[in-house]
């Protein structure tokens, strides 16, 4: 609680123990009339004073009718009415009483739950060890100066991005991806700060300033989201601003005309202000934001980085969703998949190609030497002669190797057998004698089938896959993935085109998202309703183009995250419609006269309470529907 | 130039209020309350005095809304 709030606890706990004490006063005895007005005076005065000196400012700054002006009119004409007639004071204080009780325990909640949702997100490291002349400083992270050599122990975060300049250690980056996927680092490798340190001692060189490093833009980004408003925000800023008069205007209709009629301009007068009263639209002015607030927070300890309330709105109405292929869906690695009509065992095979590829950076040399996995030895290699786009002949142990595609078996006059799978075939002939072929491919990411089948259980209509790759292999994978629609052979200005003609065919009011890996398909994540950018832990370029950032690469997150945001716009169509619904009902029961103050005070404070506590389900990204249940839910604690 | 200011204020109607109040000074070309976080962003005209612009928007905000703070 905060001072302010704790000084109006005390006037509350003190008003009511008066107001009981008051109340075993009898009413015959000697204090009657006046002084016993006076003594109720008081507790009103405690509880009331700061109510009727804003409502007396409001009419000075012409600001006459808000709630305190009204407040201040019920009770005062509630006491006036007592002293005049009945003698009774007990509603006045009352209703003033409870009318506190209601605005504290608002604040109290909105507080309360804006500091959860912070907190959520609350991975700024709080300080780092600088190691200077052989001695550890703990000091501010924003202290340390780019270079510097900072020292993260196990069970630490580390506070700033930088390069490992000796240690090993297994790295959480949990409070970044939503997931404890561990990561092994070591000498030379570039770390990012937000990540903890779960084994050994890690040294590091700092690249930037604790500003700029990668967890402070990300708390900068979660926390100024919610400036970007959406559109259910804004309809509801611009309904208040017309509902207000409109409901002045019905109380002060309400207050003059019937009593015109019958007289009975007390009632009718009461009616009014309790009309007023109801009407407040609080409940929905707090209660919208603080969903999206939730909502990018809950998203954001997801590892799913919403840059404005309009993005997560927009996120719940995707309806085509369009995904690059390498890199987004499959790994963008190539690996060895398969080795066909080898009359040597694959391994065998296998170290030829190795040993004939040795020498080439060629991503599918890498490849191969990969999937070899031993140490070569280069000795038995000789006469390397490398046939440009073709491949490479060599002599391996006296043998004459060649390794290479079509063109090379064609040229060497090799008998080669074609491959009906899809990929990079390299053929492998030994001393003239075709000795198999070995197939390299771009593998799938292992959710990604995962993905696609969990985007439309989500209410995506259509999924598309663009890719610069040739036909064969991207309708291959599309078949393989489930995806509707796929282009190929594309450059990347046809991408854009492709998405041009896809927006034109949207249905409705559905959004259209492609998800890609951010760098190279800038133009592309600017010209979709909404950009998604994967993987970008760590990747400036890729946080700042587009609108929505997976922290992971995992293509799974896609889903979780238009679940979240189908959550929170599900949550604010509830509050509108709840908070709309009670107040009508309660604002006809009023002008029928068959409302009192407290029934006000609970259509005005309650409604908001359940508003807020509504809203605060935002935070939790729900039960998975559809595709089996992927990696894990955060368990985020309210 | 834009910049970036805290706030205190109750409720969110207020907070609304405020963020009218601030666009309509002098000298201010846009201005964004965010309630949840308590910042006023405010984005000044070219050549604007902040200083001077700020105490204008301070005073519209008091009239509309008297129990509220912006802390320059």
């Amino acid at each position: 609680m905060t001072k302010k709030q704790k000084k109006m606890l005390i006037r509350i706990l003190v008003t009511a123990a008066l107001l009981i004490g008051l109340h075993f006063v009898p009413e015959d005895g000697p204090l009657q009339g006046i002084p016993l007005f006076l003594m109720y005076l008081v507790p009103y005065g405690i509880i009331g004073y700061d109510i009727l000196r804003k409502a007396w400012k409001g009419i000075r700054n012409r600001q006459v009718f808000d709630e305190n002006f009204l407040m201040a009119v019920a009770t005062v004409g509630a006491l006036a009415i007592g002293l005049l007639k009945t003698g009774d004071y007990v509603e006045a204080v009352a209703v003033m009483l409870f009318y506190q009780i209601g605005e504290l325990f608002q604040s109290y909640a909105v507080g309360k739950s804006r500091r959860n949702i912070s907190e959520l997100m609350d991975i700024r490291p709080d300080y780092a060890n600088i190691e200077r002349d052989g001695q550890l400083e703990r000091v501010d992270p924003d202290e340390v100066e780019t270079g510097s050599l900072i020292v993260v122990n196990p069970g630490e975060k580390i506070p700033i991005d930088g390069i490992v300049e000796s240690g090993n250690a297994v790295l959480n980056t949990g409070a970044l991806t939503g997931e404890s996927m561990p990561r092994e680092v070591r000498n030379g490798d570039e770390v990012v700060s937000g990540c903890i340190n779960m084994s050994g001692v890690l040294r590091i060189r700092t690249t930037r300033e604790f500003g700029e490093s990668t967890v402070s833009k990300i708390l900068d980004l979660v926390e100024n989201a919610s400036n970007r408003k959406s559109r259910s925000e804004n309809f509801i800023s611009r309904f208040a601003k017309y509902y207000t008069p409109a409901v002045v205007f019905g109380a002060l209709a309400l207050a003059v005309i019937p009593p015109l009629f019958d007289g009975q301009w007390g009632e009718w007068i009461y009616r009014a202000l309790t009309f007023l009263v109801i009407s407040c639209p609080c409940a929905l002015v707090i209660s919208i934001p603080l969903s999206f607030f939730a909502g990018i927070g809950g998203a954001g300890k997801a590892g799913i980085l919403v840059k404005g309330s309009n993005y997560l709105e927009a996120l719940s109405k995707t309806g085509i969703m369009v995904f690059d292929k390498t890199g987004t869906l499959t790994r963008g690695e190539f690996e060895v998949t398969a080795i066909h009509h080898s009359p040597l065992a694959e391994e065998e095979l296998l170290e030829y190609a190795a040993l004939a590829e040795a020498s080439s950076s060629h991503p599918i040399a890498v490849s191969i030497r990969k999937a070899h996995g031993k140490a070569l030895d280069l000795s038995r290699v000789t006469d390397v002669a490398e046939t440009g786009g073709c491949g490479v002949t060599v002599r391996i142990d006296g043998r004459d190797v060649a390794a290479g595609n079509d063109r090379l078996m064609e040229k060497l006059g090799i008998a080669y057998r074609a491959c009906h799978r899809t990929g990079t075939i390299v053929h492998m002939a030994i001393d003239g004698e075709y000795a198999g072929h070995i197939v390299i491919s771009d593998v799938d990411k292992p959710t990604a089938k995962e993905a696609v089948e969990a985007l439309k259980a989500n209410g995506v209509r259509q999924t598309v896959m663009l890719t610069g790759d040739g036909k064969a292999v991207a309708e291959e994978t599309a078949a393989r993935l489930g995806i509707d629609r796929v282009y190929s052979g594309l450059l990347p200005a046809d991408k854009v085109s492709r998405v041009e003609e896809l927006l034109e065919s949207k249905q409705g009011k559905e959004i259209l998202a492609f998800a890609g890996d951010g760098i190279n398909d800038a133009p592309v994540l600017s010209r979709a309703d909404l950009g998604i950018a994967m993987g970008a832990l760590g990747s400036d370029a890729a946080i700042e183009a587009a609108d929505i950032v997976l922290m992971d690469d995992n293509p799974l997150k896609i889903a979780k995250a238009i679940r979240i945001a189908r959550k929170c716009m599900r949550i604010v169509y509830e509050n509108i419609v709840f908070a709309i619904g009670i107040k009508a009902v309660c604002l006809l029961l009023s002008a029928l006269g068959l409302a009192n103050m407290g029934l006000a005070i609970f259509a005005d404070v309650g409604v908001m309470i359940i508003a807020v506590l509504n809203a605060i389900r935002a935070l939790f990204p729900g039960k998975e529907r559809g595709a089996q249940h992927g990696k894990g839910t955060p368990a985020a604690s309210a | 130039m834009k910049k970036t200011y805290k706030i205190e204020v109750d409720c969110a109607n207020c907070a609304n209020k405020m963020e009218e109040a601030a666009k309509k000074a002098a000298g201010v070309a846009d201005a964004t309350v965010n309630f949840m976080t308590q910042k006023m962003i405010v984005v000044f005209e070219d050549g604007a005095d902040a200083a001077a612009v700020m105490q204008d928007v301070v005073s519209r905000c008091k009239k509309v809304e008297e129990d509220c703070e912006i802390y320059l």
